[in-house]
């Protein structure tokens, strides 16, 4: 018994698979700034709105519009308006809204979209694919060929469809953005529970009696969602980047909603005479979907048995 | 060997065959016929060992038993009722009475599930216990009753040994409470030490719970001391089938007495005797025509390429496949009347 | 005494200590190995997993992985101290001196080429070094002089004024190679050894695959063959056939063979004296018949009594308590004494010595320092 004891230590314990890998953060710097401006970046959003006030991005102000008081950069540009009163420093926009704290607030819009997208994705691409995969027969056929129609429709031009038919609303854009997504993790879902269900112990649960839907929901898809996840993490920063590129092509509910791609939408007329506009909201998109990006290649390495110790 | 009475398992002609499939619209173009007839019976309390080289398909065997694959023909029986034809929902009754417990002890765990949730797990399907309490009591007993101790019950599987392992998936066997285990070379992974200890404990539960086995391996040393009645396969089907002291001690099947002989002894005084069997074991897709065995049999003749020897009880309850009583001492052989 | 045994043991490990830094600690796998193998002589190393077996056979052909530290001790293959080769030089050792023969030959043999080109491969990598053999080998083939035909006798002359410093030509090389090669082929009684050149690894079978192995093992000529679980995967009527190659090679070539295996049955069958291990030591060495017949130590007698024996009506064995330890804490002093039944005061707290108790038997163990 003492044997057993000396023989369990933090490196072989239960939790071993959390702290390998936070040594392997610890090795390679490149994910652990990944994951450090992923958490950055939710921090944010969660927080934005003690930050600033969520009707923020609703006043106009006239006399502060596409001006730049910040004495630390010089743009070099004629006639940089003058803001007078308080420091804005990122400057401010068309409608004189400080872009510092528009950012703020389009953070958390982007990321909740990204986060609704993905997870509803995972969610019906897991159980879709898992299902296809451990009936096999005429329900794969059916589910496979349902995908590959999906997946036959350019998402942009479907999404666009979608958004002038049905409104340019939020949730519609959600759901646009969904429906290009999903075929891939029903895809992924798929392969991942096809190998796994040839698991020896998998047939052992068959063979103690366990009925299908015990086996897959309850043993398969737990040991099979590690993948699914990391490419959910890295998807985040790719679906920001579609939802801003819809935005940013004018699919916007109103001009002055916060959402990043629809501020470099505003900030491309003048990006000669107010670059910032452009600048920080494309820069803030960038970091972010990098940093999301990073984090799942990171997960990825973690944990890919081939790599490991 | 065919009494209705008192047999808990019995199969008759059982086959199970593999499409080989290929070309045009991939129909089957030949069968692996990895079962090909097998007439078994085990009777209530006692253990029958399974015996055969690779591929001889006494795993295949133990699978389409329990019904993890369906049977491409012949019958299976469980305690006198037909089950080889049942549909998922109607096997579910069979499936508590019948269990099964596999080679690889690493694999047949699932690595999230924690050692409890996996022994509750049986009794959850079959409603054998009603509450959380019955069902955790039940599960401290059967966890002490394969040797290991309570607090076992939290931990998951990469914390144990192979040997304990092995345990954790004999209780979660014994969960449903089954009158029936077929246990599939339940300890050819594990090392020599823990094999004994295992072993032992096969036994013990087979006496105090009052079990009946089916005991797969390849192992004729283990098999000799475990099993009562001994059936060898070769290529799909049985071969030889007696009580497992007449078959040790007077094989009459050739191959039994070509596998009886390469297998070493442990004791170097007995060294220099083991016979070589020549050749390769023939492809189950290519099976030779009348009795499979000839083309490595010492003492085959033409009749045995051109029919397929009955099987034969040659003295009480010892049965063979093979037309001739064969003196391998003397190397005669006496044609048996069918 | 012999003469083959007066001639100096071929392999002397002493003291050889290995540790693996792996994650979750270091493994102390060997605990100070001492082990000699004598010309010609057949020893089976026996244990059960985590023994330190297969390390040992990997530290003396000198393929241990990155991870693992040779803390301390020597190896010594026919005089040469392994540990101070480079490894250039512990290559050219495994090309002429040591040859291993693996468990699973489906693995070790690469499947996109075919037998023929795998063998051929081993000796064109470095002609010049087996270039000698090759000569002698086919002079051989061709008989001694004026009894052979004509056409032939050209060829000895080539072949002597090789063998005097001649340069042959690739094609030759390739040529006396592929001569070579099938005659070891047909050395471990392969078949039709022309056919099975061409041939690819999946079209063999089990047993065909391990006496391509083994074909490989000997093309080297080795000094030291060192064949780990060679016949584990193989069903036991395979086994034995390859068994019994083994015994009649053994009459045929000039080399040691150590048998690792956990099955004390092959080894019974085949070698000459056998030594145990367990958890990185090597716990008794003795002749096979005085080793099955008087073990001494406590865990060979255990594992002994805990095997089934085909030849045995038994039906219950005696089984050690208790199971391997995990070498990442292994027990302090003798490593068996938490599953030993004769463990006493002393055991936690010294490591035994091997020492000879009778002409021939070494044991580890305090019951016997005496």
């Amino acid at each position: 018994m003492a044997e057993e004891a000396r023989n369990r230590n933090s490196r072989t314990g239960r939790w071993a698979d959390v702290r390998y890998m936070l040594h392997l953060f610890r090795q390679n710097p490149i994910v652990l700034a990944g994951a450090v401006i992923s958490a950055a970046s939710v921090i944010i959003a969660l927080m934005s709105g003690l930050l600033v006030s969520s009707t923020y991005w609703n006043h106009i102000t006239p006399g502060a519009s596409l001006c730049w008081n910040n004495q630390l950069i010089d743009w070099h540009i004629a006639n940089v308006f003058n803001c007078g009163g308080p420091v804005y420093p990122l400057g401010t926009d068309l409608y004189g809204r400080g872009l510092l704290q528009m950012i703020i607030v389009a953070i958390p819009v982007d990321l909740q979209i990204a986060f609704e997208v993905v997870a509803s994705a995972m969610i019906i691409g897991t159980v879709l694919g898992g299902v296809a995969a451990y009936m096999g027969g005429v329900v794969d056929e059916i589910i496979l060929r349902a995908t590959d129609i999906f997946l036959a429709v350019p998402g942009i031009l479907l999404a666009i469809v979608l958004l002038v038919v049905l409104g340019r609303t939020i949730p519609v854009l959600t759901t646009a953005v969904l429906i290009t997504w999903w075929p891939f993790y029903v895809r992924l879902a798929r392969s991942q529970v096809l190998s796994e269900k040839e698991k020896l112990y998998v047939e052992r649960l068959k063979a103690t009696g366990a009925s299908g839907p015990r086996i897959l929901f309850r043993h398969i898809i737990p040991n099979t969602i590690y993948p699914i996840l990391i490419q959910g993490t890295l998807d985040i920063g790719a679906v920001i980047l579609t939802v801003s590129a819809l935005m940013f092509i004018g699919l916007t509910p109103d001009p002055k909603y916060p959402e990043l791609g629809n501020l470099a939408k505003q900030g491309i007329q003048y990006i000669f005479t107010a670059p910032w506009m452009i600048l920080f909201p494309g820069l803030t998109l960038l970091i972010i979907s990098v940093g999301f990006n990073l984090l799942g290649d990171g997960i990825r390495d973690v944990f890919d048995p081939r790599l490991r110790r | 060997m065919v009494s209705e009475t008192g047999n808990l398992l019995e199969t008759k002609d059982l086959m199970k065959w593999f499409p080989q499939r290929g070309g045009f619209l991939n129909r089957a173009q030949s069968y692996l016929r990895a079962v090909d007839g097998v007439s078994l019976t085990v009777r209530r309390g006692e253990t029958v060992g399974l015996v055969g080289e690779s591929g001889c398909g006494k795993t295949t065997l133990g699978r389409t038993i329990m019904r993890l694959t369906d049977p491409s023909g012949g019958s299976v029986k469980f305690e006198g009722k037909e089950i080889s034809r049942l549909r998922r929902g109607a096997l579910k009754p069979f499936r508590r009475k019948m269990q099964m417990v596999f080679q690889d002890p690493y694999a047949s765990l699932d690595p999230r599930q924690n050692v409890r949730s996996a022994i509750v797990e049986p009794m959850r399907i079959h409603g054998i216990t009603r509450s959380k309490k019955e069902s955790n009591e039940f599960a401290e007993d059967l966890i002490d009753k394969v040797g290991l101790n309570p607090d076992h019950l939290s931990r998951f599987p990469h914390e144990f040994s192979g040997g304990q392992r092995q345990r954790i998936a004999v209780a979660i066997a014994l969960a449903a409470r089954p009158s029936f285990l077929v246990l599939d070379e339940p300890t050819s992974s594990l090392d020599v030490s823990v094999q004994a200890q295992v072993l032992t404990l096969l036994q013990d539960l087979k006496q105090n719970l009052g079990l009946t086995y089916l005991f797969i391996s390849h192992n004729l040393a283990v098999i000799r001391q475990m099993c009562d009645r001994t059936a060898v396969m070769y290529l799909g089907r049985v071969v030889e089938y007696a009580p497992t002291g007449m078959l040790f001690e007077n094989p009459k099947h050739p191959y039994t007495v070509a596998l009886l002989s390469s297998v070493p002894i442990p004791d170097p005084r007995k060294r220099g005797q083991l016979a070589v069997l020549s050749g390769d074991v023939p492809n189950a897709v290519n099976i030779p025509s009348g009795c499979r065995f000839r083309t490595r049999c010492g003492f085959a003749t033409d009749r045995c390429s051109s029919a397929s020897p009955p099987l034969v009880e040659i003295e009480k309850d010892h049965w063979i496949e093979c037309f001739y009583d064969i003196d391998f001492g003397r190397r005669s052989k006496t044609e048996l009347a069918s | 005494m012999t003469a083959r045994e007066e001639a100096g043991p071929i392999l002397k490990i002493s003291d050889l200590r290995v540790t693996f830094h792996t994650y979750a600690g270091d493994v102390k796998a060997l605990n100070g190995v001492d082990l000699t193998v004598r010309k010609g002589e057949v020893l089976g190393l026996v244990g059960e997993s985590g023994c330190g077996k297969s390390v040992t056979s990997l530290a003396v052909a000198g393929l241990l992985p990155p991870n693992a530290e040779l803390e301390s001790g020597t190896i010594t293959l026919a005089g040469a101290d392994i540990l101070k080769m480079s490894r250039e030089e512990i290559r050219q050792k495994r090309l002429t001196d040591i040859a291993m023969v693996f468990q699973d030959p489906m693995t070790y043999l690469n499947p996109v080429l075919t037998v023929g080109s795998q063998l051929l491969e081993i000796i064109t990598q470095e002609p010049k070094l087996f270039l000698p053999a090759l000569v002698r080998h086919r002079l051989e083939e061709i008989g001694p002089e004026g009894k052979e035909a004509p056409a032939l006798a050209a060829e000895r002359e080539r072949l002597l004024s090789i063998s005097r410093g001649g340069r042959p030509g690739r094609k030759e090389v390739e040529r006396l190679a592929r001569q070579y090669v099938v005659s070891t082929l047909r050395q471990v009684r392969l078949p039709d050894p022309e056919k099975v050149l061409d041939m690819y690894p999946f079209e063999l079978s089990g047993g065909m695959r391990q006496r391509v192995m083994i074909a490989m093992a000997l093309v080297r000529r080795p000094k030291l063959l060192l064949a780990d679980e060679m016949t584990t995967a193989l069903d036991v009527t395979v086994q034995a056939q390859i068994l019994q190659l083994l015994r009649e090679l053994r009459k045929e070539i000039d080399a040691s063979i150590v048998l690792i295996t956990h099955d004390l049955a092959v080894v019974a069958e085949v070698c000459d004296r056998v030594a145990v291990m367990y958890a990185g030591n090597i716990v008794e060495l003795a002749g096979v018949e005085e080793l099955y017949s008087d073990p001494l130590h406590p865990y060979t007698k255990g594992l002994l009594a805990s095997i089934p024996r085909v030849d045995s009506a038994r039906t219950r064995q005696v089984s050690i308590g208790g199971s391997v330890p995990n070498l990442l804490f292994p027990p302090s002093g003798c490593r068996f004494h938490p599953r030993c039944p004769k463990a006493f005061g002393k055991c936690p707290q010294v490591k035994p010595p091997l020492v000879e108790v009778k002409p021939g038997h070494l044991v580890a163990c305090l019951l016997y320092e005496e």
